[in-house]
């Protein structure tokens, strides 16, 4: 800061020349420091933190992925893209994709189906609603290990709980840890286990702001529940949908815990059949490869894809009741448009209300227009 | 009024930059002010501090490290221990891939870790002491000493194999239930893997359980008495899975006694299965090195019938078995070797023996009466100490594992558990080792 006190003057002298030269007291200019600056330093920790803990490391895998790099040797020569032509080669790689996506798609679907069926029941006007809300988060609060370890005994293949009960109702046993579809409906059931209540109660969240007149006036028009469900609270609660989706995307392609703990060995069985590509990352860094380079490819790889379906899905959970009717939420792009449509009407003296949806939006405060008008600038430059 | 707010942007935006450099320099400088003074030498009185890494149970007291105090007023042990040797073995690499920063001075090692760690000898003192000959089995030397004659760890205890049975299933399937008898049944001093599954088949015509857990256990006691099983010896090349008959001869003998003869449980250890299974009678035999035994007791507790019988097929064998090393960044070396000594001495390693059952592997310490004398009443009053004894002293010698041993192992594992335990067809499995060991591009 130091550094930079005497050039500040010199720039405001140079911008306004005729202007008769002005003492600016320091109590003033400290004030101006403040407004300017404070902003970024309230939310500088979160930045400096993740630029330690996220880019850094982000940055660094990408350096590891292009070199060879054993885990104890360190350092080796630089490669290229050679570690990535390796793991894009290795069937193991491809397996893993598979089966990954479709763990994913095991627990992430009934996942976000079933948090919002139940948010929708604990909704409802409940006994103890407190006690039920809680309820269902106790599963999160359960360690992950302790998860698949309770789950690892009810889905041993010999003498687990769930082929026992299979067994009375005279079904076969079903081979947990031989099949490999089974073993991916075990593996979601357990993330599913942990996760739905969690997402259940954002959801849930995101229910209760929904305004209730809408509800009034739909019960007026003679809409069901069911209709009241799907017209009003799921178009309502569009973005956190959103939210949801890409985090239970994001931690559904990042499964780990669960397979680690599936089988004693962690690997996904002899037969890598639900070897997860975290897993698969985690074998080649530190399993009887060490080789750190190409866990880091990949790493990156696996970022990619994250990046890539994580888009697929904004796109697709986007298209959601985009018919329903806006309330508060409007898109970014929309608010923007009406935004820039009232600054062209104020700036051209006109104070002809502007389009309707501008009406159902909230009410501007007075020094909104001018301020998004430059945001808005600076994002087109 | 676009320039004219241009000038202030860019202005506050380097404030910006700077206020966030400036934190960061800060938030950099409070991290290195943390350092405290370890750099102290180990010369003279000066005090020093060792800590010692240990994983599961070395048998290291309290009580047992502040006697080395008493000789050494300057000394003072620490030890940290990790609940399992996966823990300490990630703790162990990361650490050293870091530079060695935060390692304790002296880091116990399991025997499978060291192919990879004798890739860097560097980072590990030379312990290699002239006085020290003849303290341990030969075989425990030559694991730790690399090709040029750097040995990096300090034995501990061993793992010599013997066959722990449950002699309630053997007595009703009509077979012998003494300990003696049944060494003879299963064939005595030259016992062959073949003696052992003809048993087996005697056995499992007669009883509704399995002669033992699993092939891999199985083929491991197997394959660990070949010299060079995946790689040759004198240069440490791989050799060539698919022409490698040594293995695959194993791995049809240890197959078609699985599954044809119907002798393995197809459970994988450590398995939920396979630890339900000592309390639902799945098997009758295994192979059992001395902290076996230890995990039989955990898993079986309730159950009557196990006991130890001094033989093993096809010679000696050896499970397992921990080592110390000390780090080379480790600011007190020298201190360091002098007290790993102490820990393997075979005064210590007894005490050690008494308190967490780890069979030394000191001549010793394993002739002390506390061993010879020591019995586990778990199995039914065995004696344990003179059983592993023997069986120590059967195995000839360490069978050479270089760097590519566990990937190619792995790859063998894997196609003799989706046999064994998936029921896949046995030469369709084996193609699938052979697909592993190609793509590991040896």
């Amino acid at each position: 800061m130091a550094v930079l006190s005497p050039t500040q003057p010199t720039h405001r002298r140079g911008a306004a020349g005729p202007r008769p030269p002005r003492r600016v007291g320091f109590s003033q200019r400290l004030g101006r420091w403040d407004v300017k600056v404070s902003p970024y330093l309230y939310i500088s920790p979160f930045f400096l933190l993740f630029a330690l803990t996220g880019l850094f490391p982000l940055g660094y895998t990408a350096f590891v992925s292009v070199h060879e790099w054993n885990l104890l040797g360190g350092q080796g020569e630089f490669t290229g893209l050679e570690n990535y032509a390796a793991v894009l080669a290795q069937p193991l790689f491809w397996k893993s994709l598979v089966n990954t996506f479709s763990i994913f798609v095991f627990s992430s679907i009934p996942q976000v189906l079933l948090a919002i069926t139940i948010a929708a029941l604990l909704d409802q006007n409940l006994r103890a609603a407190t006690f039920w809300r809680m309820g269902v988060l106790i599963p999160y609060v359960v360690a992950p290990v302790a998860v698949s370890m309770i789950f690892g005994r009810l889905f041993a293949d010999d003498y687990g709980l769930i082929n026992e009960l299979l067994g009375f109702v005279g079904i076969d046993p079903i081979g947990w840890h031989t099949d490999r579809i089974a073993s991916h409906v075990a593996i979601a059931s357990m993330v599913n286990f942990r996760w739905t209540g969690y997402n259940a109660l954002i959801f849930l969240a995101a229910m209760q702001a929904v305004p209730r007149e809408l509800y009034e006036a739909s019960v007026i028009d003679g809409a069901g529940r069911a209709r009241q469900f799907f017209s009003i609270t799921v178009p309502q609660i569009r973005a956190t949908i959103i939210f949801v989706v890409i985090t239970s995307t994001i931690g559904g392609l990042q499964i780990f815990d669960e397979v680690r703990m599936y089988d004693p060995k962690g690997l996904g069985g002899p037969d890598q059949d639900w070897m997860t590509t975290v897993v698969y990352l985690y074998d080649v860094a530190w399993g009887n490869q060490k080789n750190l380079g190409r866990a880091s490819a990949v790493a990156l790889l696996l970022f990619l894809l994250i990046i890539v379906i994580g888009m697929i899905n904004f796109l697709i959970t986007q298209r959601i009741a985009t018919s329903g009717p806006k309330g508060a939420k409007t898109s970014r792009r929309r608010s923007r448009r009406v935004l820039a449509e009232t600054v062209t009407t104020q700036t051209s003296g006109s104070t002809a209300p502007a389009s309707g949806a501008a009406a159902s939006g909230p009410p501007l405060p007075p020094t909104f227009p001018p301020t998004t008008s430059i945001t808005d600038r600076e994002d087109r430059r | 009024m676009l320039n004219s707010t241009r000038p202030t942007r860019r202005s506050r935006r380097v404030v910006a930059a700077t206020a966030g450099v400036a934190t960061l320099a800060l938030a950099l400088t409070a991290c290195g002010g943390s350092d405290d003074g370890g750099d102290d030498t180990a010369s003279g009185d000066e005090k020093i501090t060792l800590t010692v890494a240990t994983f599961n149970q070395f048998g290291y007291t309290d009580e047992l490290l502040a006697s080395y105090t008493e000789d050494h007023p300057n000394v003072t042990v620490k030890q940290v221990t990790a609940a399992t040797s996966e823990d300490a073995r990630n703790n162990l690499t990361t650490k050293l891939a870091a530079g060695g920063e935060g390692l304790a001075d002296i880091e116990g090692i399991e025997v499978d870790w060291l192919p990879e760690l004798m890739q860097f000898p560097d980072l590990f003192e030379d312990l290699a002491d002239p006085a020290l000959d003849g303290r341990w089995v030969d075989w425990k030397v030559q694991q730790a000493t690399t090709p040029d004659g750097k040995l990096i760890g300090y034995g501990t205890d061993i793992g010599p194999e013997a066959i722990c049975y449950r002699a309630d299933l053997f007595e009703k399937a009509g077979l012998p239930t003494d300990r003696e008898q049944v060494a003879e049944l299963l064939g005595g001093e030259d016992a062959t893997w073949d003696d052992y599954f003809e048993a087996g088949k005697e056995f499992v015509a007669k009883s509704d359980s399995a002669w033992f857990d699993g092939a891999v256990p199985t083929y491991q006691g197997m394959v660990n008495q070949l010299e060079g099983a995946y790689e040759d010896p004198a240069t440490g090349e791989p050799k060539d899975l698919k022409t490698n008959q040594e293995i695959k001869d194993l791995y049809d003998q240890v197959l078609a006694a699985s599954v044809d003869g119907e002798l393995s449980a197809g459970l994988e250890q450590w398995g939920e299965d396979w630890i339900a299974g000592f309390q639902n009678n799945a098997w009758a035999t295994m192979l059992c090195p001395p902290w076996m035994t230890a995990s039989i007791e955990q898993n079986a507790g309730g159950v009557e019938g196990w006991d130890v019988a001094d033989v093993f097929p096809g010679g000696g064998g050896n499970w397992g078995g921990s080592f110390l090393t000390v780090p080379s960044s480790g600011p007190n070396t020298a201190a360091a070797k002098e007290l790993a000594a102490w820990l393997t001495s075979p005064e210590v390693q007894t005490q050690a023996y008494e308190n967490a059952n780890t069979f030394p592997s000191q001549l010793d310490a394993q002739a002390s009466d506390a061993v010879q004398s020591s019995t586990n009443d778990f199995f039914n009053d065995a004696p344990v100490g003179p059983i592993f004894s023997a069986r120590a002293q059967a195995i000839e010698g360490a069978p050479f594992k270089g760097k590519n041993y566990f990937a190619i192992h792995t790859a063998v594992q894997n196609a003799l558990n989706r046999v064994d335990l998936n029921g896949d067809d046995p030469e369709k499995s084996w193609q699938g080792a052979l697909d592993e060991y190609a793509s590991l591009g040896l």
